[in-house]
């Protein structure tokens, strides 16, 4: 089964859950998809010995066979190359490598070179895979289907999704056989988990959510919920307790039993809930 | 000489915009007949690299001379490959800039700014 865990908005705690089941459901594997941010392995604590440096196509001109007809400026979708006086000016952070400018040369001038966009690193067995961004760089895209490429076809596998609602969301959870929406009950935290709700229910996957940083003072995502019919499969409570081992890299699974006992049950009660 | 002006509207009475590559029109001006016309930035919508194309549609309309607020990096790089003379606008009217211009007292541009600029600095332009 793979689960992929998305919020919206960020903070609300996707690492926490994810690592969580990661923690508790043995035999599971965990990539952390969150490549602008990837921090799982806090509390994971994988050791980190296999690297992988992921590379996207971009374009490069030939300056002896270019005759600035500018056809590859215009071909390209995302302004990431303009023709002046004749001359190429190449953005490669905008470039999608999408090969569309490769193909609009009349002469052949352009063609594609390797170019470093991140980083992918993992535990020896791959039941940690985590990707990262390299600074100032703009297309996760690439980096999580490559991520993708590397879950395990006889594992569980658990995806530490991105904040947001963007590509690179829609990239991690495609496929995936059920979503966990988490949310905490702020106005925020109801605006981007109704934004999370619309994405999951156009890719046509089965969801449930979590409650984080629950208070009984404050209803306004199980009213949301209760009023969609969208079922809250677990409350994580707002409590001090969980705070302090949080600051400290400890999750509730990795010191209480019960949390643990919670954790297996919430995948348990997913997986009955697919195959019914 | 052509000089363009970013322009919050399509009047040479207009207020400067101070954003590149994300302002709604260009006003494209003669100094010599202060005679001008208006260029929509189909840049303004753009996903990504609206400085880019604005860029080359100032290249494009055959001004020398730019006259707005903030440039970014990608802009400035295709600007400078358009040997685009590049002064920091007041906020004031287009017009005003103009004059302005002539006078010598607006000062160049030479360095952009960071990278989506306008975009965290929404108020700017106001």
């Amino acid at each position: 089964m793979r689960i992929a865990v998305l919020s919206g908005k960020g903070g609300t705690g996707k690492t926490t859950v994810a690592a969580s089941l990661a923690y508790a459901v043995k035999t599971s594997q965990y990539i952390d998809c969150d490549v602008e941010e990837p921090n799982g392995n806090i509390f994971l604590k994988a050791v980190l010995s296999e690297s992988e440096v992921v590379h996207v196509p971009v374009p490069e001109v030939d300056v002896n066979l270019c005759n600035g007809c500018g056809e590859c400026a215009r071909a390209c979708q995302f302004n990431a190359m303009a023709v002046i006086n004749k001359e190429v000016l190449i953005f490669e952070e905008l470039c999608h490598s999408c090969g569309a400018c490769v193909i609009a040369c009349p002469v052949k001038a352009i063609h594609e070179k390797k170019r470093p966009l991140g980083v992918i690193s993992a535990n020896c067995s791959h039941t940690f895979i985590q990707g990262a961004l390299n600074l100032n760089e703009l297309m996760s895209v690439p980096i999580i289907r490559r991520l993708k490429e590397k879950m395990n076809q006889h594992s569980h596998v658990i995806l530490d999704s991105a904040p947001g609602a963007s590509c690179t969301v829609v990239n991690t959870i495609e496929d995936c056989d059920y979503c966990i929406l988490v949310t905490e009950p702020t106005p925020f935290g109801l605006h981007d988990l109704k934004i999370a709700v619309e994405l999951v229910k156009k890719a046509e996957l089965p969801f449930g959510v979590i409650v984080n940083k629950a208070m009984n003072e404050n209803q306004t995502i199980k009213e949301f919920c209760h009023e969609n019919n969208i079922e809250i499969i677990m409350e994580i409570p707002f409590q001090k307790e969980i705070a302090v081992n949080y600051s400290k890299g400890l999750l509730p699974v990795q010191y209480d039993i019960e949390w643990k006992k919670k954790f297996n049950e919430l995948f348990r009660n997913i997986e009955r809930s697919l195959e019914a | 000489m052509k000089i363009a002006v970013t322009s919050t509207g399509q009047e040479i009475s207009s207020q400067l915009e101070q954003k590149f590559g994300r302002a709604e029109y260009f006003i494209i001006a003669e100094t010599s007949t202060m005679e001008f016309q208006v260029i929509d930035n189909k840049a303004s919508l753009e996903a990504g690299g609206a400085g880019i194309q604005a860029g080359q549609t100032i290249i494009n309309s055959g001004a020398t001379v730019l006259i707005t607020g903030n440039v970014g990096p990608n802009a400035m790089k295709v600007l400078k490959s358009g040997k685009i003379k590049i002064y920091r606008g007041q906020r004031e009217s287009v017009e005003k800039n103009i004059e302005m211009f002539n006078k010598h007292s607006l000062e160049e541009i030479v360095d952009s700014v960071e990278a989506h600029h306008g975009m965290k600095n929404e108020n700017s332009s106001t």
